[in-house]
């Protein structure tokens, strides 16, 4: 009886897609993840597709050291030196030689391996907290490095290098404004690296590197090459951030040396902290928290003082903080915020959703 | 084991929830910059946090004189929203407070953000969207480009200029001079001397004996100054920040090395540096000035200064007096005040650059007296006029000789 018009076999193939996603809920959140990247530049503002932009900068970042910390038990202090070589490889790449920006990206990938790599030799001789202390060493001498006379002309010295002009226009006409074009191109390289960071862990290599992390002398009684593992892990770790590195030099179009000092390799150690050691997609979760809370650190510091203010009203004696002297509070505030996560989430936001999970699962059955 | 399979089958959640959240939240702003019948908005980023947070009270100084303009009822009959942010001098988050500011907040202009990475960072931004830039709280030569950046204007007197005027005068008194050069490791430090050695032409290099730089991060420059005396240097030329002029100053007296001194005017604070380092240590140091220093007692019944002192009782208590960053603050934001007042009822953007760029001997209550701040068209260098002065230990005061000196440093 039934004729097969399109509309209908188009319906019964929207069906059993819906059918097959709906099984393979994996794919299907992929795919709406897809969906969710490609529209949203059309719909949010500038700001905040930049703001976002650099949220998934910092998540490649935070991922990174995530492999090295989390997965091979390895601590580091100083991944703002391989976020800086990787942005200025990108930069110099496009100042010096005219590079189109895409190029650069592998480039600073493969720098920023080699120096992972090299740095990883002498790391193995040092155990938790002195490696921690010469990748803080690393993180503090970096900014100056690229002071350094010699190779001033390529760097720019203290000023840095701009790139305003060189910041691509969407290819092929593509009716995008630089920001969404900015974010579609890191979204893409977002997902490659996850893509990368989600098989690495979980292939042999992974399996490797985490028995390292458990206990080395088990792994090294296996058979497991540690030092090979421990360097190359490292290199790892440092490609992924050089790789963010160079998309924030795509992003800020200005490369200087106050870009990369110590502050930025502890925001990478805190969101790599907050979001969840050794669980990869925290590194989303640690990165809204370095991008967000300290702009909510700097609201929260601002109302205090109303409120002490107010309380002033009723105790007359109580201290005011005064309208101005709360711009210096924000410090603390975002200090009270992460004493208080890490209390009550020692393991993280992950942590705390893994509960959450646990918790909503156990309530339906 | 059973975690780790939540981890492994809820992976993909934060991801998703993210991209729902990011979707929902965007929307379109309309195009009205900062000016309505009520209120002008003006923007700012400073270092409330961060390793130069100690600048952060030039941004409180500021938010305490609109706190005054709008008490004695606001820029023609408009209230001053000044909107400040906190970029910790990270020029990442620079770029990203100074676009809130322009994106959400829609202010009408951004003016003073502080320090030349950052300045550099959201230059290219600002110029492109078209809004002000103004009066960068920087002494970086590159801020005076109407041509290829004419939404952004400096305002201090740059580095080079003043180290200009040091060379000039070591040209014309001491000839045979055997020049040493103390500098900080930066492009603060660096932009003194340029503009000292280009100052001396092609004596620089006979002249300047032995060049010491130290670090920001350096604890003394004890060695430095050690080295410098050695060299056999009779002029010393002292490009340093407060905390280590200071130092440089009280380790000179410690090892009776007694050099004609040439101290830049970013650390010539009788509070803040000539008293740590003891008045009489000081005697017969050279530096140039363009605002009154309200620790000097010669402006103590100074109309202007007198207005300063009144205006930090009331409108900004928690300040500390001694701070040249605070009368800094006040006398940048009377300028802006100014120049809104001169813009007129019709506040565009471009009126307030057109203002700003044909400011005539303007006249505030902290410069120096003779010193008019002037610009054109073609002249985006407020303040270029300083005069020498010489450090006088027995009345704990600079006394001021000689013209008021013009600087021709433009452009870089």
């Amino acid at each position: 009886m039934k004729t097969s018009t399109p509309v209908t076999s188009v319906i019964a193939a929207i069906g059993a897609t819906v059918i097959t996603l709906a099984q393979n809920w994996k794919l299907a959140g992929f795919i709406l993840v897809l969906i969710a990247g490609a529209i949203f530049p059309l719909c949010a503002s500038g700001v905040f597709t930049f703001q976002i932009t650099q949220l998934l900068i910092y998540a490649i970042a935070i991922a990174g050291l995530n492999l090295l910390t989390g997965f091979n038990g390895q601590f580091s202090l100083g991944h703002s030196a391989f976020y800086a070589i990787g942005a200025y490889v990108s930069a110099v790449l496009m100042t010096q030689l005219d590079m189109p920006f895409y190029l650069t990206i592998p480039i600073a990938a493969a720098v920023c391996f080699v120096f992972g790599f090299l740095f990883g030799l002498p790391a193995l001789r040092l155990e938790g907290i002195y490696l921690a202390l010469a990748t803080f060493a690393l993180a503090i001498a970096t900014p100056q490095i690229l002071k350094f006379k010699p190779v001033e002309h390529l760097t720019g010295g203290v000023q840095g290098l701009a790139l305003f002009h060189l910041k691509p226009e969407a290819p092929f006409g593509l009716p995008f404004d630089q920001d969404q074009w900015t974010f579609y191109v890191t979204f893409a390289v977002t997902i490659l690296m996850f893509f990368l960071a989600f098989s690495l862990v979980n292939s042999r290599s992974g399996r490797a590197m985490k028995a390292i992390r458990d206990n080395h002398i088990a792994a090294k009684v296996t058979g497991i090459d540690l030092s090979l593992f421990k360097t190359l892990t490292f290199g790892v770790s440092a490609l992924f951030t050089g790789v963010a590195g160079s998309l924030s030099a795509l992003l800020i179009a200005f490369v200087a040396p106050d870009s990369f000092q110590i502050t930025l390799a502890i925001a990478i150690f805190v969101g790599m902290v907050v979001g969840g050691v050794g669980w990869i997609p925290g590194a989303f979760l640690g990165a809204l928290f370095i991008l967000f809370v300290p702009n909510i650190a700097e609201h929260i510091a601002f109302g205090l003082s109303a409120f002490f203010d107010l309380i002033r009203k009723v105790i007359p004696f109580f201290p005011s903080i005064g309208e101005q002297s709360a711009k210096g509070l924000t410090g603390t505030v975002y200090g009270v915020f992460l004493i208080l996560l890490i209390y009550v989430m020692p393991s993280g936001l992950a942590g705390l959703l893994r509960l959450a999970v646990q918790r909503l699962a156990r309530a339906r059955s | 084991m059973k975690t780790k399979k939540y981890g492994k089958k809820y992976g993909m959640i934060p991801a998703l929830a993210l991209g729902f959240a990011v979707a929902m939240a965007g929307s379109a702003f309309a195009q009205t910059p900062g000016v309505t019948d009520k209120e002008i908005k003006i923007g700012n980023i400073n270092p409330y946090s961060g390793p130069a947070s100690a600048y952060g009270t030039i941004g409180k100084s500021i938010a305490a004189y609109f706190k005054m303009v709008n008490a004695e009822g606001g820029i023609n009959g408009r209230m001053v929203n000044f909107i400040s942010y906190d970029d910790s001098y990270s020029p990442p988050k620079a770029l990203e407070q100074v676009r809130k500011l322009v994106e959400s907040d829609n202010v009408l202009l951004v003016f003073q953000p502080l320090g030349t990475p950052g300045n550099t960072a959201i230059q290219g931004y600002l110029n492109g969207k078209k809004v002000p830039q103004l009066f960068v709280a920087t002494g970086a030569t590159k801020w005076g480009d109407p041509k290829k950046f004419p939404w952004t204007m400096g305002w201090q007197p740059n580095y080079q200029s003043e180290g200009r005027i040091y060379a000039a005068y070591i040209l014309k008194n001491h000839p045979n001079a055997k020049i040493g050069v103390l500098y900080q490791n930066d492009d603060y430090g660096k932009d003194y001397v340029k503009g000292l050695k280009d100052g001396l032409g092609a004596k620089a290099k006979t002249m300047i004996v032995s060049e010491q730089p130290y670090e920001v991060a350096d604890p003394t420059v004890d060695s430095q100054i050690i080295a410098l005396k050695a060299s056999g240097a009779d002029v010393l030329f002292n490009a340093t920040t407060p905390k280590f002029a200071a130092q440089s100053i009280k380790k000179m007296a410690e090892i009776s090395w007694k050099p004609v001194h040439f101290l830049n005017q970013v650390s010539n604070s009788v509070g803040g540096v000539i008293k740590p380092a003891g008045a009489e240590n000081a005697d017969g140091i050279f530096s140039t000035g363009y605002l009154k220093d309200q620790l000097d007692p010669q402006w103590k019944d100074d109309p202007g200064m007198k207005k300063w002192f009144a205006f930090m009782d009331k409108h900004y208590p928690d300040g500390d007096k001694t701070s040249s960053f605070n009368t800094y603050g006040y006398t940048v934001a009377q300028n802006l005040h100014k120049v809104l007042l001169a813009a007129g009822k019709n506040l565009t953007r471009e009126n307030v650059m057109k203002a700003a760029a044909s400011m005539k001997d303007v006249d505030l209550d902290l410069l120096l007296p003779g010193i008019k701040i002037n610009t054109s068209a073609t002249d985006f260098y407020p303040i270029e006029q300083q005069r020498m002065m010489k450090f006088n230990a027995k009345e704990n005061r600079w006394d001021f000789f000689g013209e008021i000196l013009s600087g021709e440093v433009r452009g870089s």
